[in-house]
């Protein structure tokens, strides 16, 4: 015999189609309200003339597009260099600071001062302190170029976020993973490379893109230094026109630039939410 | 008879805690010796000492004549040829089970990955998992992770495989799973060294079993006597107690 559900069962499934109905309705019509009501607030505002013509000037934002683009691409360039040696960076610093072995002592010393360091200083800051004191120095074979500068005070500051959120990794590993590892006679460093890292870079794939994403929006900061970077091409425009559409073009840019790898971070952490319920462990 | 693992005099503590107190035991070749005990007994101390996971506070253990308790000895060649597996299976959750099982031999024993492969899947198969090679340990069920670890750890051709309550996690199914394939490894010849709380399991495998209390060895013998005749009021009681739990 087939399956036929119960009428009770069919009730259910009705009432449970016009609940999802009467939701979607309500969410449209608050939707529809809540921005009838932003319209209204930022069109009736008295300078909303004049922010529009300073802010959202078509003409301007046409103009000032290809610099900006232009610039963008620097900030991609640093942005791609920048994380390579921040990952690299951080990944020594991590392994050095969850390592136990005497003859690394002062390593681990110097790696805690660097993070604690660096975590705390603020960004720009370093980018100052590195871009105009390292200059200033005069030595002939350090390139004072704003962007090589700009691009070293980023991997300075992030190598150390990314060092902490890499360690959080290594230690969120099992010790049984290591003791299982080791006792099949795996080495330390046989260990580590393709027990513990493996792993601990699983665990922290999400907190690790989001540093990422920081970095991608904070490369735009090298601009201070008077590298000529997205947001440097919007300001050179805007000194020209006294209109500020260039920078909202730039920050358009920037949020187009990031949204991609947010949302692949999201999508990522989604599927190992999944992976670990499937697993049992929640 | 020759014994090819061998503990003398084995001592440690935990802070003021005497966990081995005294242990001395021989492992004959091609032997199964059982260790039973409560818990609290040191029987994981004891396994964890025998692998070298522990350091000790004083003894010596000696396999296949040498001293590898001595100072200086290379832990990591050692333990390449002592299998270990654990209560709680400890496969590496990121890789599949023929990963799992070459990683050792690969990386230790510096044998061909194709070989390697190869040795993984014909004894995979033989133990009947041959369509979960390429599985990630999370889909298989507990008595087939045990199992694979099992595997993992003779995939090297150790002189020595310790088993440390294999089945303690498991439902009486998956034991049995389990408990056939150790049954199996025995007939091939393998010395194991078994903690264990299955006390029927251990009758029909034992060579001899080691009764552990506080520390020491407090009796062993053939599985006949320590079970159908024992001798020390704490092994009957041991033994009353598994009884009452309908263990025994």
């Amino acid at each position: 015999m087939t399956y036929q559900p119960s009428a009770l069962q069919l009730q259910r499934e009705a009432a449970k189609r016009r609940a999802s109905r009467r939701s979607t309705l309500i969410a449209l019509s608050s939707t529809l309200a809540f921005g009838f009501v932003l319209v209204l607030v930022v069109t009736g505002a008295q300078g909303y003339e004049m922010v529009k013509n300073s802010f959202f000037n078509w003409h301007y934002a046409k103009q000032a597009m290809p610099s900006v683009f232009h610039g963008l691409l620097l900030n991609l360039r640093v942005l791609i260099i920048a994380e390579f040696f921040v990952l690299l960076i951080g990944l020594l610093i991590a392994v050095a600071r969850t390592s136990t072995s005497p003859v690394l002592y002062p390593v681990r010393l110097v790696a805690t001062i660097y993070t604690d360091l660096f975590r705390g200083l603020p960004l720009l800051l370093v980018l100052l302190l590195v871009g105009l004191g390292i200059p200033g120095l005069r030595i002939s074979w350090i390139p004072n170029s704003a962007v090589v500068l700009g691009t070293v005070a980023l991997v300075l500051t992030y190598s150390a976020y990314v060092a902490e959120v890499i360690r959080a990794g290594i230690e969120g590993v099992n010790p049984t993973q290591r003791q299982a590892a080791r006792a099949l006679g795996l080495t330390q460093s046989q260990t580590l490379e393709h027990v513990v890292l493996p792993q601990a870079f699983r665990n922290v794939t999400p907190p690790l893109l989001n540093d990422l994403v920081s970095l991608q929006k904070d490369s735009g900061l090298i601009s201070v230094l008077g590298a000529v970077d997205a947001i440097r091409a919007a300001g050179i425009q805007t000194a020209q026109s006294f209109n500020f559409t260039p920078y909202l073009v730039a920050g358009a840019l920037f949020v187009l630039l990031t949204i991609p790898l947010t949302r692949f971070t999201d999508w990522l952490t989604r599927k190992q939410d999944a992976r670990q319920r499937a697993q049992g462990q929640w | 008879m020759n014994a090819l693992f061998e503990l003398k005099g084995l001592r440690k503590s935990f802070g003021d805690n005497l966990v081995l107190d005294d242990v001395s035991i021989n492992f004959p070749a091609q032997s199964a010796t059982v260790i039973i005990g409560a818990s609290g007994s040191g029987k994981s101390t004891l396994m964890r000492c025998m692998n070298l996971l522990e350091e000790l506070n004083d003894g010596q253990i000696n396999l296949d004549g040498t001293d590898i308790s001595a100072y200086g000895t290379d832990i990591d060649s050692v333990r390449g040829q002592i299998g270990s597996v654990f209560q709680a299976f400890n496969l590496f959750p990121h890789l599949t089970v023929v990963e799992n099982i070459t990683l050792a031999p690969r990386l230790v024993h510096g044998i061909k990955k194709e070989v390697a492969d190869k040795n993984a899947r014909d004894l995979l198969k033989r133990f009947g998992l041959a369509d979960k090679a390429d599985e990630f340990p999370n889909l298989l069920s507990g008595g087939q992770q045990q199992r694979v670890a099992i595997i993992r750890a003779i995939a090297t051709n150790p002189k020595l495989l310790l088993l440390d309550e294999v089945t303690s996690a498991l439902d009486p199914v998956l034991i049995a799973e389990v408990l056939t394939l150790i049954s199996e490894l025995k007939r091939d010849g393998m010395t194991m060294v078994i903690a264990t709380h299955e006390m029927g399991f251990a009758k029909k495998i034992a060579d001899s079993v080691v009764f552990l209390h506080k520390g020491r060895v407090h009796e062993s013998g053939i599985p006949e006597s320590i079970f159908e005749s024992p001798k020390t009021q704490e092994l009957k009681d041991f033994l009353g107690a598994l009884h009452q739990a309908g263990r025994l």
